[in-house]
């Protein structure tokens, strides 16, 4: 059988998401940000939630989703997207809503943010995406840049003594209460996608539980922040960001479960 | 019928929300104003009106919840004091650029720093000048009493929805703390979601159902296009200057001094009037309601009239810069006021309105 | 006996040459175009087109979602 013979509208078995723009994706080529932004489209259009969902982009390589993204979403202050979310579920109880934020908006200026929309368990979900640098500003050191890593703003390493060790939101707040599903997930090789897309799922179908805040990390890559090639900053991650952050479900159901 | 009640203005501002039909309010405790959520938590609107009321981990955090809510459409307050006002500023200034209706509320203390929890206006070029950063402004409505701190929050919420804007009910330490009687208007019944998408639903984050997708945010990386909305901005506010002006002549129809005045002091240079007028001394006061938009036009006929202008406020001199700039130098313009909390009697007023405008010897000849 | 049969389709144009298709494309099908597109990317093909078994492996974790697969059964 020809090639052309298989490539027949009747037998596609995969395509963009409809819930997806026609925009150029914004990010460097074969940075996680895109696969993620896919993964959750696809989940809300299999869910068919889309009329109820509502997301909130950050400051930073995202901070343009809703470019990308073809739902309805508000743009938040740099760190101010759980409180954003927080007020959008709070005045409208029924609605599906989610943040969706890098690590130097969700684990630097908005900690507090997070934390307590955390420990207030709202009905929201979080989308946390940690490439342990501010890709946007080209390549800074975040609080999850990890011990000895080179960044622009730690051109020799990171050292601890005089910048602290990287922080680990997820098993922070896995530890509030008001959690209630929090999984570290990652989305470069097929099989860790599809798991992730798995995990986005049951994150928005918790929603409809109202048992408190599902937060799901996805560990990624920041080619041009690292200064590696899409394949070897995928390589350089599971060597290196997957040890000091493990990827599994490290809150279930609420209960606190032991990875890494 | 509505009813009158003997209250607090941080706690007849909180009813004026209910009553007003607010959808939610986030706040955070600072003196002099913690009045407002304690009221609103103690009369659990939620039952009254299924109005949300939530403290925030911060101011910071309150005024983007506020921005949140006012994204979707929802009637949205919140209260502070100058220090929490000024970490609130990014978040107003989002509101502008996002074109957000919103309600915002400064009880003004000493400034600054710490400063104090006395009452102060020394946040009038932070209110007036936009404060937060880019080129926008606040429509800023400035109560005098208790009544109309309750009759305001009605008032600025009506404003926010016409303009899509973030209005600022500019008020102080004083107001707020103080007991007065007050006329509370009726219940307003609050939107319904439905409402909110037809009525909202060609801007509003509701959930993209039989429409196209909405999207909020205040960003646009093309310099064209960018200005195009700063210039739509201006274009409201100019509107605002023409529509929505409020201020009061007390006294002036004879007036050969003018005293002008908002909130506080100007119920303490009405005072100073009367024993101006006692002493033969014919002074009138200009109360500005708003302060943006600002009377310019009635202070420059004004200044036709009378021989000098004394501004009264709060603070080292922030609003007589305004009122220089209306009346362009026809008349001497000076400012009096105490400030860091302290707060000036009428007899200090008239004193100064002697010393600096009626004695000064520029004044004799003119 | 029936065989499955796949093919992929890039769009060359949304392609930005990024190469994290081709790890996890077992059968090794897809290479790298010596053209590049209108961005100046050099774009992913299919270099063996008959051993894709359209298994979307590619497709998933193309963060620019420029692959679309095909799949059929086919009797040999």
């Amino acid at each position: 059988m020809e090639v052309l013979d298989i490539i027949r509208p009747e037998n596609q078995v995969f395509c963009k998401s409809g819930l997806m723009t026609d925009a150029t994706l914004s990010y460097c080529p074969g940075c996680g940000h895109g696969t993620v932004h896919n993964l959750m489209m696809e989940v809300i259009d299999e869910l068919g939630i889309v009329e109820d969902t509502i997301g909130v982009a950050p400051v930073g390589c995202s901070v343009l989703a809703y470019d990308f993204m073809d739902i309805d979403m508000t743009q938040a202050a740099h760190g101010r997207a759980p409180a954003v979310a927080t007020a959008i579920s709070r005045t409208w109880p029924n609605k599906y809503v989610f943040t969706y934020q890098g690590d130097g908006d969700l684990a630097a200026i908005g900690t507090a943010e997070t934390i307590h929309a955390c420990n207030r368990g709202e009905n929201i979900v979080i989308i946390f995406v940690n490439n342990g640098i501010y890709g946007m500003t080209g390549g800074q050191m975040a609080p999850t840049t990890l011990v000895g890593m080179h960044t622009s703003t730690s051109p020799y390493g990171r050292e601890v003594e005089t910048m602290g060790s990287p922080l680990k939101m997820s098993e922070l707040i896995a530890n509030l209460p008001g959690t209630y599903y929090v999984t570290r997930q990652s989305v470069h090789t097929h099989k860790h996608a599809r798991k992730a897309k798995k995990a986005i799922k049951t994150a928005f179908q918790n929603t409809r539980l109202g048992n408190g805040l599902s937060l799901v990390e996805i560990v990624s890559n920041c080619n041009s922040g690292w200064k590696m090639t899409p394949n070897e900053s995928n390589i350089w991650m599971e060597e290196n960001m997957f040890a000091n952050y493990p990827l599994g479900d490290i809150k279930v159901k609420g209960k606190l479960r032991q990875i890494g | 019928m509505s009813d009158l009640k003997l209250m607090k203005g941080n706690e007849a501002l909180a009813e004026a929300a209910i009553r007003a039909g607010a959808d939610a309010y986030f706040g955070y405790p600072i003196t002099p104003q913690s009045e407002v959520i304690e009221y609103l938590m103690a009369e659990c609107p939620e039952k009254r009106t299924g109005m949300v009321v939530l403290q925030a981990e911060s101011e910071i955090a309150a005024i983007n919840m506020v921005y949140g809510a006012a994204s979707t459409g929802k009637r949205v307050m919140t209260s502070s004091s100058s220090p929490g006002i000024s970490l609130k500023l990014e978040g107003i200034s989002y509101l502008a650029g996002a074109e957000l209706p919103a309600v915002i509320v400064n009880v003004v203390r000493g400034g600054p720093g710490l400063g104090t929890i006395q009452p102060s206006q020394a946040d009038y070029f932070q209110s007036v000048k936009g404060g937060g950063h880019g080129d926008y402004k606040l429509y800023v409505l400035a109560p005098a009493s208790v009544q109309e701190m309750a009759d305001f929050v009605a008032d600025a919420f009506e404003i926010a929805f016409k303009y899509r804007a973030p209005v600022l009910i500019l008020s102080d330490g004083m107001i707020g703390q103080m007991m007065e009687k007050v006329e509370l208007n009726d219940q307003v019944e609050r939107m319904s979601d439905e409402d909110i998408i037809q009525k909202y639903g060609s801007w509003a984050t509701t959930g993209k159902k039989g429409r196209e997708r909405n999207i909020i945010t205040s960003l646009d990386l093309q310099p064209e296009k960018m200005e195009a909305r700063v210039q739509a901005l201006q274009k409201k506010y100019e509107r605002m200057e023409n529509e929505d002006l409020r201020y009061e002549k007390i006294q002036c129809d004879d007036a050969e001094f003018l005293i002008v005045a908002y909130g506080s002091s100007a119920r303490i240079a009405q005072k100073a009037v009367q024993l101006g007028r006692e002493k033969g001394i014919k002074v009138g006061l200009l109360r500005p309601i708003t302060l943006f938009p600002y009377p310019k036009q009635q202070l420059f006929k004004l200044a036709d009239q009378v021989k000098g202008i004394l501004s009264v406020e709060l603070n080292t001199g922030q609003m007589v810069e305004d009122v220089k700039l209306s009346v362009h130098h026809k008349v001497p313009v000076a400012h009096f006021g105490r400030t860091g909390g302290s707060i000036h009697t009428p007899e200090e007023i008239l004193e100064a309105l002697e010393e600096n405008i009626i004695k000064d010897g520029s004044i004799r000849h003119h | 006996m029936t065989k499955v049969m796949g093919a992929i389709v890039v769009e060359t144009e949304t392609c930005k040459g990024c190469e994290v298709c081709i790890p996890v494309c077992t059968e090794k099908v897809i290479g790298m175009s010596t053209e590049v597109n209108r961005k100046g990317y050099h774009y992913a093909y299919m270099r063996n087109p008959g051993a894709c078994t359209g298994c979307t492996n590619c497709a998933i974790v193309c963060p620019d979602r420029a692959i679309a697969v095909y799949r059929v059964r086919v009797e040999v």
